[in-house]
């Protein structure tokens, strides 16, 4: 696990604050759940006993969960995600219109990319 | 739209840029408590209060033989400082120009983080909040000139030590004691140096809402905590035909969760005073 997430980063560790390297690995956490969820799904539509098709449809919904408790865990470290998934989860009518609904403007046009903080967060550095 | 109404702003996106980034800069500069304890967030606006998981008991209560508590809740402090800027400067950046006057921004940073940083350090009662200094239970260390702070931030993890404090420990310096400390021992040696690699096993931050003082305080984590609500942010109030009024804010608050997790080192002069 630890391996993988060093291998994983762009950039050396030595340069990047605590707080980084924490969310890379919820980033990469969350990555290999939707992965699970993917795959169990296709092994389930393709399963021809009952028995299994019900085991990895609950398997899958496991790791529905744990996806859901790391962007959970983002929203909490990452305003931007904060502010997004305020915008979009539990919004009604085209999701491609929530944004020109709450501001007033189109999503080509809007202050889509300005975020809601300085996102400084943490400043910690582990040593 | 929210709180901030920045889309209410007669400012360009290339110049938001600017201006957050010259925020971002100066307050990553200048907040030390961020460098140093736990970070809890941020949980945005509409986050309140943090859970102590104590109640208050009430007495007398209105209805007998019924025990009534209130629970205990640190609520969040919101801060916003001001400033100005030209919107005939802010102009500039959509045509290119990449030196933008911001010095407004630069000094309502600094205000923010020492505001942010003295509420951490000292405390702010009004807020409910009680700083590492002023919940220290040990008696502070005195230095009497810049050659004594690594005797003084010996004993002083000494003191964290013998309290069951265990390290790695960081030194927050305020401007006068940094300024001493970058200077050269007796040896040759620089003093912060010396305190960084043989005394304290951790890092030295300069950190000016303390002032003249220092504070060592362990690095094991748990022991402090900042909630952050709402993070620093920067959003817009009015404007004219000259200039736009924007402000900086964020709501936050801190707690103490192991008052023998930090010491004072106060600095004094020979006298003793």
């Amino acid at each position: 696990m630890c391996l993988m997430t060093v291998e994983l980063n762009h950039e050396s560790s030595t340069l990047l604050s605590e707080a980084t390297q924490n969310q890379h690995r919820a980033i990469v956490s969350l990555k290999e759940e939707l992965d699970a969820v993917d795959w169990y799904q296709q092994r389930a539509d393709a399963c021809t006993d009952d028995g299994l098709r019900a085991i990895l449809l609950h398997n899958m919904n496991e790791e529905i969960e744990h996806a859901m408790m790391i962007l959970e865990w983002l929203r909490r470290n990452n305003s931007a995600f904060a502010s997004n998934v305020e915008r979009y989860l539990n919004s009604s009518g085209p999701i491609t219109l929530v944004e020109q609904a709450m501001t007033g403007k189109s999503g080509a046009t809007s202050d889509s990319n300005v975020p809601s903080s300085l996102g400084v967060g943490s400043l910690k550095v582990s040593k | 739209m929210d709180l901030l109404n920045r889309e209410l702003a007669p400012i360009s996106n290339v110049a938001w840029s600017q201006i957050d980034g010259e925020a971002r800069r100066v307050l990553e500069l200048h907040l030390a408590g961020r460098k140093l304890v736990n970070f809890s967030g941020p949980h945005g606006w509409r986050f309140g209060a943090v859970n102590t998981g104590r109640v208050i008991p009430i007495k007398p209560t209105p209805i007998a033989h019924v025990s009534h508590s209130i629970r205990d809740v640190r609520p969040l402090v919101e801060l916003r400082t001001p400033f100005d800027l030209s919107i005939r400067e802010l102009d500039c950046a959509d045509r290119g120009a990449l030196d933008l006057e911001l010095q407004s921004v630069i000094t309502a940073a600094e205000r923010l983080a020492r505001a942010e940083d003295t509420s951490i350090f000292h405390g702010f009662e009004a807020g409910g909040i009680t700083g590492i200094v002023a919940a220290s239970p040990h008696l502070p260390i005195d230095v009497g000139s810049n050659l004594e702070w690594p005797r003084a931030v010996s004993a002083a993890a000494e003191k964290l030590r013998l309290s069951g404090i265990n390290g790695p420990y960081a030194l927050a310096l305020g401007g006068v004691a940094y300024d001493e400390l970058t200077a050269d021992g007796d040896d040759g040696y620089p003093i912060r140096k010396r305190i960084e690699d043989t005394i304290i096993g951790g890092r030295v931050t300069w950190a000016p809402a303390l002032q003249e003082g220092a504070t060592l305080i362990s690095m094991r984590g748990g022991d402090y905590e900042l909630t952050v609500g709402q993070d620093a942010s920067v959003g817009y109030t009015t404007h004219d035909r000259e200039k736009v009024e924007l402000f900086l804010t964020e709501s936050f608050t801190f707690r103490v969760l192991e008052p023998k997790a930090g010491i004072l080192l106060r600095r004094v002069n020979q006298s003793g005073t």
